[in-house]
């Protein structure tokens, strides 16, 4: 009797689901290393090592100003902190990294060294999205990773149903969207139809370094260097691809329901 | 030439029947023979090559040389599995006269990857059977990315429409399903047109290519380490595989060998890319036929599997570990402690999924005799890895070309030769057993000591090919080196592009409500095969 034992097989499982955000986050290991931050003052008079190890162009730094790195563009190879004798660009061991607005992924001034996170949606709009979000996901030329770790969110481990965040087979269906890739030339107007596809009020959340800004296919003429090309967004999510741990954070403080971190 | 004694007679039989058609042999690897020939001679060398001695088409692309030979090269890689080597055969395309003979006609396998050779380079082909745009989609204007002079900043006009004529399928009854390219899961674009009488599917046209992003362009553009990173976004669920690829097409070219330590490190990665992969399939697979409580418990298993992976690299997906010339992190005692109890625990748990869905009848109902793949076919179309295996097609890298630590450990290689969803079940299935096996191996003889060599500047114009057998099939990367530990061209070959038209065979008379199923049996990558 295969019913009985699929039954008794699923009670032997138990419940799997973890206990964050009520508990604490499962740790990241070590070697993952989180957010990134940097603390210019440190830097060498003159120095930019970081500039050329840096595989997708994230950090620039013009003569007069300080170090500036883009979290957005970041694929976390570390390969800038291993290059950085004073310890400017640090590891943070933090997986919160989502953010409102482009440009607090921009790290490197003073008082800017890490990501500013982002603050929740607006009262209406939490009252409409706060305790259901229907997100279409549209996949829209990255490499098949952002998808993989969005898909994990759905299983036992993460349950994403318990927040009331569920990802819907069409569009007409969703509240907003939730978009992977670069963009490329192939899928503009897939994603364009998508979106308008989608009724007002409408979130657009951008996972992953391909979405936010190109990625590793950056300044490519075939990809658009990501949605905010085509789409206005409301949330950026960085990552190569990005935690769980870290879309989730990103999901639940978009909506209100985690702290906003204190400033220091 | 230092040539392999299992290809020489090869060497001997093509020369003494082609002769001075021939121009030129050489071997930069034992295993690696190249031959330059005339234009004229591609069909009959490729087709004597796949005929007379059972070589597999696994790649076809092209590279334009045209600044100092003005010519464009076209390569045709063939894989002689019982010879355990490759043979590339190379033929000049006048720069003026861009035209190709196709050999789809006689080797079917070849169908997409000269029609992107025409799109990318503008290389006319001629006698194609559907020589329509794939790479760039219809709308497109007249630009072909891969010629030298298409400048990476060029701006393109804007454009965007939908100009795809599908085929038409008519008679009475017949209507057309159209899917996609946005799809309803969590996955990658692609669009797909169902033609069907009733229920049953009489044909399937599947239109790829919406997550090209120009990849091999854009190694021409970065310095060698650098690639690297982008050699593990070519395909997500596969970053390992492909940057080892990559890793080893450096490697040749600069002629340095990993350190022991480093190959088995990666052998690990690769077995763990694998593992996590077949596991999550397994449970997607059951999940197609509403066996909801198999793939809970198999994406449990995975997630298990992706946070050893993170704690041995700091990545999920095992990304940031390549480095040409070895590894970048090594793993210390906790860390190899971490992974032992890994595969002790999943070896436990996997059994439970095994036996789980072996005992389920409703399971077997929707997989058994559901989106057949004939060997016949397998074998006309080129199909590798899993989907090959499943199909009675017997070649896997890992032990016909062992590379990294692969030749150290003993491993059976399953082969089924029914062709329909349960085979290709079950050849995920009795390969992660195989994958516990090679990993406890890997562990019990890890050799101590360096885990990679300096690499320094690779030097110009050496041509190189990677290949590495990763947990969906074959993938290569053909290289050819320029100044300035640079690329003049890097080719990628992933498997879900040679395995794609499969997928179109094996769901004829099947009906639409079985097509998820039958699509996730083999789980190709859409961003391998537009990249
Ligand atoms: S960690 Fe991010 S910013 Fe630093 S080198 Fe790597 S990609 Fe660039």
């Amino acid at each position: 009797m295969f019913a009985l034992e699929t039954i008794a097989h699923r009670l032997r499982q138990g419940c799997q689901t973890m206990s964050y955000p009520d508990g604490p986050a499962p740790a990241l290991p070590d070697r993952h290393g989180g957010a990134l931050r940097v603390d210019s003052a440190r830097c060498a008079a003159g120095c930019d090592a970081c500039v050329p190890v840096c595989p997708t162009r994230a950090i620039t730094r013009l003569p007069g100003q300080p170090v500036a790195l883009d979290l957005g563009r970041c694929i976390f190879c570390s390969a800038c902190v291993e290059a950085c004798p004073p310890h400017a660009i640090t590891q943070t061991n933090d997986h919160r990294m989502a953010v409102r607005g482009r440009g607090d992924l921009v790290l490197g001034k003073p008082g800017e060294e890490e990501v500013r996170l982002a603050a929740a949606l607006d009262e209406k709009l939490r009252k409409l999205f706060g305790r259901s979000l229907r997100l279409r996901q549209v996949s829209a030329g990255g490499c098949n990773a952002c998808e993989a770790d969005t898909n994990v969110l759905g299983t036992i481990g993460w349950d994403l149903g318990r927040f009331g965040i569920q990802f819907v087979a069409s569009p007409r269906h969703a509240d907003g969207l939730l978009i992977t890739g670069a963009v490329s030339r192939n899928m503009e107007l897939a994603l364009k139809k998508s979106y308008d596809a989608v009724p007002p009020p409408k979130i657009v959340i951008a996972v992953g370094a391909c979405a936010i800004a190109g990625g590793p296919f950056v300044d490519h003429p075939q990809v658009c260097n990501g949605a905010a090309a085509v789409v206005p967004v409301d949330l950026f999510i960085p990552g190569c691809p990005p935690h769980p741990l870290t879309i989730l954070d990103g999901l639940l403080r978009l909506l209100g329901r985690v702290e906003r971190r204190l400033p220091p | 030439m230092n040539l392999l004694p299992s290809l020489r007679p090869i060497l001997d039989e093509l020369t003494q029947r082609f002769g001075a058609q021939i121009e030129h042999a050489h071997a930069p690897q034992p295993n690696e023979l190249y031959l330059h020939a005339k234009l004229e001679l591609a069909g009959a060398l490729c087709s004597t090559l796949y005929r007379k001695h059972q070589g597999r088409l696994a790649g076809v692309f092209a590279e334009d040389a045209r600044a100092g030979q003005n010519v464009f090269f076209v390569y045709y890689l063939l894989a002689l599995d019982a010879a355990h080597g490759f043979v590339l055969v190379r033929v000049p395309i006048p720069a003026d006269q861009p035209e190709l003979n196709s050999v789809t006609n006689a080797i079917p396998a070849a169908n997409w990857q000269e029609r992107e050779i025409q799109d990318l380079f503008g290389i006319r082909l001629v006698g194609h059977p559907n020589p329509r745009r794939c790479a760039l989609h219809d709308d497109w204007p007249e630009v072909y990315p891969l010629r030298k002079d298409f400048d990476l900043h060029s701006q393109l006009p804007p454009f965007m429409g939908e100009r795809h004529k599908f085929r038409e399928v008519e008679g009475e009854g017949v209507f057309q399903v159209p899917v996609g390219p946005v799809h309803a899961g969590i996955i990658e674009p692609g669009h797909f047109l169902f033609s069907v009488a009733g229920e049953p599917v009489l044909y399937l046209q599947l239109r790829m290519f919406y997550v090209h992003k120009g990849i091999e362009k854009l190694f021409e553009s970065l310095p060698i380490p650098h690639c690297v990173r982008l050699a593990e976004s070519i395909s997500g669920d596969s970053s390992v595989a492909h940057a080892t690829a990559f890793c080893h097409a450096v490697e040749r070219a600069a002629g340095v060998e990993p350190p022991p330590r480093a190959r088995a490190l990666r052998t690990i990665c690769l077995e763990l890319e694998r593992l996590y992969n077949h596991i999550a399939d397994i449970g997607a697979i059951c999940t197609d036929v509403a066996f909801v409580t198999a793939h809970m418990h198999a994406m449990r298993l995975k997630e298990r599997i992706l946070r050893v992976n993170e704690e041995l690299t700091g990545n999920r997906l095992l990304r940031g570990m390549a480095c040409p010339g070895g590894v970048r992190f090594d793993f210390d005692a906790g860390q190899l402690r971490a992974l032992a109890q890994l595969v002790d625990e999943l070896e436990r748990q996997f059994n439970d999924l095994s036996e789980l869905t072996r005992g389920n009848s409703g399971l077997r109902d929707r997989l058994e005799t559901t989106g057949v793949l004939t060997p016949k076919v397998a074998r006309d179309l080129g199909v590798v890895g899993i989907a090959g295996r499943a199909s009675g097609f017997d070649h896997d890298l890992r032990r016909d070309v062992p590379h990294d630590f692969y030749d150290q450990v003993q491993f059976t290689v399953p082969v089924l030769t029914g062709g329909d969803v349960q085979c290709r079940f079950d050849v995920r299935r009795d390969e992660v057993v195989q994958s516990f096996a090679i990993l406890r191996q890997v562990m019990a003889k890890l050799p101590a000591g360096p885990i990679a060599v300096p690499l320094g500047e690779v030097p110009a114009d050496r041509v190189a090919l990677g290949y590495v057998e990763g947990w969906r099939g074959e993938i290569f990367h053909w290289i050819h080196t320029a100044p300035g530990n640079r690329l003049a061209r890097c080719k990628v070959k992933d498997p879900s592009l040679q395995n794609w038209p499969a997928l179109s065979e094996a769901i004829l008379g099947n009906i639409i409500p079985d097509f998820p199923v039958v699509n996730k049996s083999f789980n190709l990558s859409y961003s391998g095969t537009d990249r």
